[in-house]
């Protein structure tokens, strides 16, 4: 199985502190895994660098059967090559409808002549309105999405990135400020997208990840400190000391 | 069922039907074809005043739809005036230079013609040359189509750079003014060949017509900036109001994120920075022959801040809101300055309106900045009832999830 995402010796420097260092990480087309560490670590950092939000002082970074290099491409390109990406605060255009929000996302051409012209046909509108009952928001599609809850928002971020069909997921802790159903909600959410595509997710609760049931990745101070199964991981001697030792 | 444009939005319908009406009003009330109560130098005011609610449509989908401040939008309601003042100016000097050449025993050769208009336009700035930014000068539909192109490309360039290296925020705003300010500065050089201060005069005789009189002109070029007006309204409408809009609103809202659903927002910046440059320049060129005259000084950065304050007064991010805000205070100011309102005798000073006007926009400028930022467009939203329940106190976070902090309290 080759690599969907392969990421090697990738560094990145911030005014002099080092916030990815020599990084090495790859994933397979469908496969689930959780990325673990302690603050600071660099996780937010690492999916910056994949969705091209920051630029690596070194390294490389391919994507897709034809390792298509994400370094040369814009953000906009690295979305349309199939990398969404969920933020950690839910980021929701508060001042549009859900309808519009997930109209928005759903994938269709993105040219600026293209979405001029667009007028949504009768199967986009109801390709939305499934999307919006898959996240739960069916009867919401009118509302305007600032009105929405949190929790509300978060699935709605979620059910946008849905639209997109993404092939690779990058999402950021996505278990803030869910209620624990909701967790579990989520949990079978990202089992059942990591069956069609891959899916990364960066998480601090470790009975979350625990739930997902996947290979984890452990990264500390810009580097991979451990990789395995979350048992495998959690044994070793080093992640163990990175976690006690900051508590 | 599929609904059309009009149906869907029936404020663009109330929109035109009004301009209609006003539009039809003024034509009945002027000295050319109805009862004479409006003079024709009014009717000339009103007919600019739809031009700059043109030019607030535009400043309306850039700033209120848009996000992005431009502070330069004047500079392009300016040269798209100065590229049909070049016609207007060269045909009808052309026409003087002919008929003055006529009383000679030998008919003129064209060089003599052009020498002629060339001492005619540009003795003022010590020249008699015509100088090469006029070579199309002699052509209606090729200045026409400067109208469109200069400003056009102008923005396309400008805008490609700035948007190109991600400029955003307050640092756009002041590099667009310090386009404008250039651009007012070299207008301002006898060497632009442009007649420097003096600026092109003369605009509202329109070459080979004479035998009509302005009070006819000042209603036709009211009939054109109302259909200019109405047709800017259209198109503005349909354009906000697909996906084009959702994403040109969205990237007002967070562009970072729009990057991230996969559109190029530095690609959508630039249409809209370009599209309404365009405007902006058909807008210009509708006013200044009913203006007559057009100098360097009415590119000046200042106008460009007046028309953020115009679209701020009216509601920004809705349509009518811009219209009604440049009616309103162009309107307001020239009643103003133009020495109409009376006066305050306060005993020890007396508050000359003339004076005193700058004053009371700034103040009002900022009052509704601070107090009612939906502008006038706002008292749309009281009437309809439209208000958000005013919940007091901010979001409270994650943990909580819609509760807001006063309601979470109990
Ligand atoms: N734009 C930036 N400028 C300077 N330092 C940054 C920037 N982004 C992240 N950092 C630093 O890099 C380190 C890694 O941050 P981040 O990737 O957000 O960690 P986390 O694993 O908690 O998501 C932190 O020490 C942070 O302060
Ligand atoms: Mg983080």
């Amino acid at each position: 199985m080759s690599a969907l995402l392969e990421v090697s010796g990738v560094s990145v420097t911030f005014d002099g502190f080092r916030a990815i260092n020599n990084l090495s990480f790859n994933i397979g087309p469908q496969e689930l895994r959780a990325i673990i560490g302690p603050n600071g670590a660099g996780k937010t950092t690492f999916m910056d660098i994949v969705t091209g939000k920051t630029r690596p002082d070194k390294g490389s970074v391919t994507f897709g059967e034809r390792s298509v290099s994400l370094l040369s491409l814009s953000e906009a390109k690295i979305a349309q090559a199939g990398v969404g990406r969920k933020f950690q605060r839910p980021t929701v255009f508060e001042d549009q409808s859900v309808f519009d929000n997930l109209m928005m996302a759903l994938k269709k051409p993105r040219g600026p002549l293209a979405v001029l012209l667009f007028r949504p046909k009768a199967e986009d509108a109801s390709k939305v309105e499934a999307l919006a009952a898959e996240v739960g928001l069916g009867d919401q599609l009118a509302r305007k999405s600032g009105e929405l809850s949190h929790g509300q928002k978060q699935w709605l971020e979620i059910g946008m990135l849905l639209a997109q069909e993404p092939r690779l997921l990058l999402v950021d802790e996505p278990a803030a400020g869910m209620t624990l159903q909701e967790r579990e909600q989520t949990t079978a959410l990202l089992v059942e997208m990591a069956k069609t595509r891959a899916v990364v997710v960066v998480e601090h609760d470790m009975e979350f990840v625990r739930r997902l049931n996947c290979k984890v990745t452990v990264l500390h101070e810009g580097s991979v400190l451990a990789e395995g199964s979350l048992e495998h991981v959690t044994k070793n001697p080093s992640v163990i000391e990175v976690y006690l030792g900051r508590g | 069922m599929k609904k059309g444009f009009l149906a869907k939005n029936p404020s663009v319908l109330i929109f035109l039907l009004c301009l209609a009406a006003f539009t039809l009003a003024v034509t009945l009330l002027s000295e050319a074809y109805g009862v004479s109560f409006l003079s024709t130098s009014f009717v000339k005011t009103l007919g600019k005043t739809l031009c700059l609610c043109l030019v607030a449509l535009a400043m309306d989908l850039i700033w209120g739809y848009c996000g992005i401040l431009s502070l330069g939008h004047f500079a392009f309601f300016g040269l798209g005036g100065y590229m049909i003042g070049m016609w207007l100016m060269y045909a009808r000097t052309e026409e003087i230079v002919v008929q003055a050449l006529a009383g000679g025993p030998l008919p003129p050769t064209p060089e003599e013609i052009v020498t002629g208009i060339g001492t005619q336009i540009f003795g003022v700035v010590g020249g008699a040359e015509v100088p090469l930014v006029w070579f199309f000068a002699h052509s209606l539909t090729a200045q026409l189509v400067l109208v469109v192109l200069v400003p056009g490309l102008l923005a396309l360039v400008f805008g490609w750079l700035a948007f190109r290296s991600r400029v955003t925020g307050v640092y756009l705003s002041i590099l667009t003014q310090a386009m404008t300010l250039a651009l007012a500065l070299y207008l301002f050089q006898n060497d632009s060949g442009l007649r420097g201060n003096n600026g092109l005069s003369g605009l509202q005789n329109l070459p080979g017509l004479d035998e009509v009189s302005q009070d006819a002109l000042s209603v036709w070029f009211l009939w054109a900036s109302a259909l200019a007006l109405g047709l800017g309204y259209l198109l503005c409408a349909w354009v906000v109001s697909g996906k084009f809009g959702s994403v040109i609103r969205a990237i007002r809202d967070d562009e970072q994120r729009v990057r991230f659903l996969g559109y190029s927002v530095e690609n959508y910046k630039l249409a809209v920075f370009t599209l309404t440059a365009i405007i902006a320049a058909i807008a210009g060129a509708l006013y200044y022959p009913q203006a007559g005259i057009i100098n360097p000084a009415e590119l000046a950065p200042i106008a460009s801040i007046y028309l953020a304050v115009w679209v701020a007064i009216g509601g920004r991010g809705r349509l009518y809101g811009a219209v009604i805000g440049a009616a309103f205070v162009s309107l307001l100011s020239s009643w103003f300055t133009g020495g109409r309102a009376p006066d305050i005798n306060l005993g020890i000073y007396v508050v000359k309106w003339v004076d005193w006007w700058q004053v009371l926009l700034g103040i009002a400028f900022v009052l509704v900045t601070l107090l009612a930022p939906k502008g006038i467009g706002g008292l749309f939203d009281l009437y309809q009832g439209r208000r958000l329940p005013d919940r007091k106190g901010a979001d409270l976070g994650p943990d909580d999830s819609s509760l807001q902090e006063k309601e979470a309290v109990q």
